[in-house]
């Protein structure tokens, strides 16, 4: 592919850009990225991306905005309050950059679409808020062999790492989702609107370099950091072989059934 | 006895300390909050209570963290 004036403009800061250069850029141009939720974390993955030059964008969330959303949520601004969020954010992307691609999924992640979902896609990035959505897109990526970068945000703290196939996955951390209201999610213990953006913008950086082949990913460690203290830590951690779904004796082989506590829906 | 905890060194009188004991010091009440890692390795749930650290020993608690959009289920 070549590239018109006006895009060897746009992404000129890309393209003089060593690790990059017009071979990245093009990369980025032909790079397919599925994120999963737009909300804090996928919005400005959303944002970056787009601007960033990715080709295909697919975004999947059921949910409308909402006006607590917008402390974070940066793609969705007031006047698209009660907009589906997945097209509240098509439109931004448009206008950020009309030469991405947007697929928008206006429905719910689950173990009935999940498959015929991400094969569309090189890598998949989860900016979920809920474990038996993370733990789906964990069996499903690791099932299917398809890379995704792991996020989570809480209160001033977040986490992140990348799965490519053959290194270890969500499920060498924790084994299983923790027991329903064990874990508060943002919505009850609250969260610094700026660490969403913090996080989502490793998630994004993980993604374009994955996509243009170059550095280092997060595989094999999580990426933590605690916003009051500004303390960044890289923990190393291998495949587990007690993993119950890429160990040696994997006792997961399918989709199982990921509940969702019904309190958990609406807020 | 010194012990590694998330990067930065904690200071015991004793020679060893169990880990249920250092949750609670680090204020991890709840263990299933917490997934551990012992010197590079992950502690599995069932033998939190059984284990103890030694002089040197580091320890990572890798916590569960949800964050982004609600609402991407349906089973």
């Amino acid at each position: 592919m070549e590239f018109t004036d006006s895009q060897t403009e746009r992404y000129s800061r890309h393209i003089i850009l060593q690790d990059v250069g017009v071979e990245g850029q093009i990369k980025i141009s032909e790079g397919k990225v599925l994120i999963v939720g737009a909300g804090g974390l996928g919005a400005p993955v959303a944002l970056y991306l787009a601007a960033a030059g990715v080709g295909t964008i697919g975004i999947i969330d059921g949910d409308v905005v909402d006006l607590t959303n917008l402390q974070r949520q940066v793609i969705h601004f007031t006047p698209d309050v009660n907009k589906a969020k997945v097209l509240s954010a098509k439109e931004k992307i448009a206008q950020l950059n009309p030469e991405v691609k947007v697929i928008a999924y206006q429905e719910l992640l689950s173990t009935y679409n999940i498959f015929d979902i991400i094969k569309e896609y090189d890598i998949v990035v989860d900016g979920t808020d809920n474990f038996p959505t993370k733990f789906l897109i964990n069996d499903a990526c690791v099932l299917a062999q398809k890379p995704f970068s792991h996020g989570g945000i809480l209160r001033f703290e977040g986490q992140t790492f990348t799965y490519t196939p053959g290194n270890a996955c969500y499920r060498c951390v924790f084994d299983s989702p923790p027991p329903p209201n064990v874990v508060p999610t943002c919505s009850q213990a609250g969260v610094l609107g700026s660490i969403a953006g913090m996080l989502g913008t490793i998630q994004a950086t993980e993604v374009l370099k994955f996509l243009v082949n170059k550095g280092e990913l997060l595989t094999n460690r999580i990426l933590t950091f605690n916003a009051l203290s500004m303390d960044f830590r890289t923990i190393r951690f291998g495949k587990n072989t007690n993993c119950p779904i890429c160990g040696e004796h994997p006792s997961i082989t399918g989709l199982q059934t990921y509940e969702l506590p019904a309190c958990d829906l609406k807020h | 006895m010194k012990i590694k905890v998330n990067g930065k060194t904690q200071e015991f009188n004793q020679a060893q300390i169990g880990l249920i004991e250092l949750l609670q010091l680090n204020k991890v009440t709840n263990p299933e909050l917490v997934s551990v890692q012992l010197n590079g390795l992950f502690v599995k749930r069932e033998a939190y209570q059984e284990t103890s650290l030694h002089e040197n020993d580091e320890v990572d608690f890798l916590f569960f963290m949800g964050g982004g959009s609600l609402s991407t289920l349906n089973i």
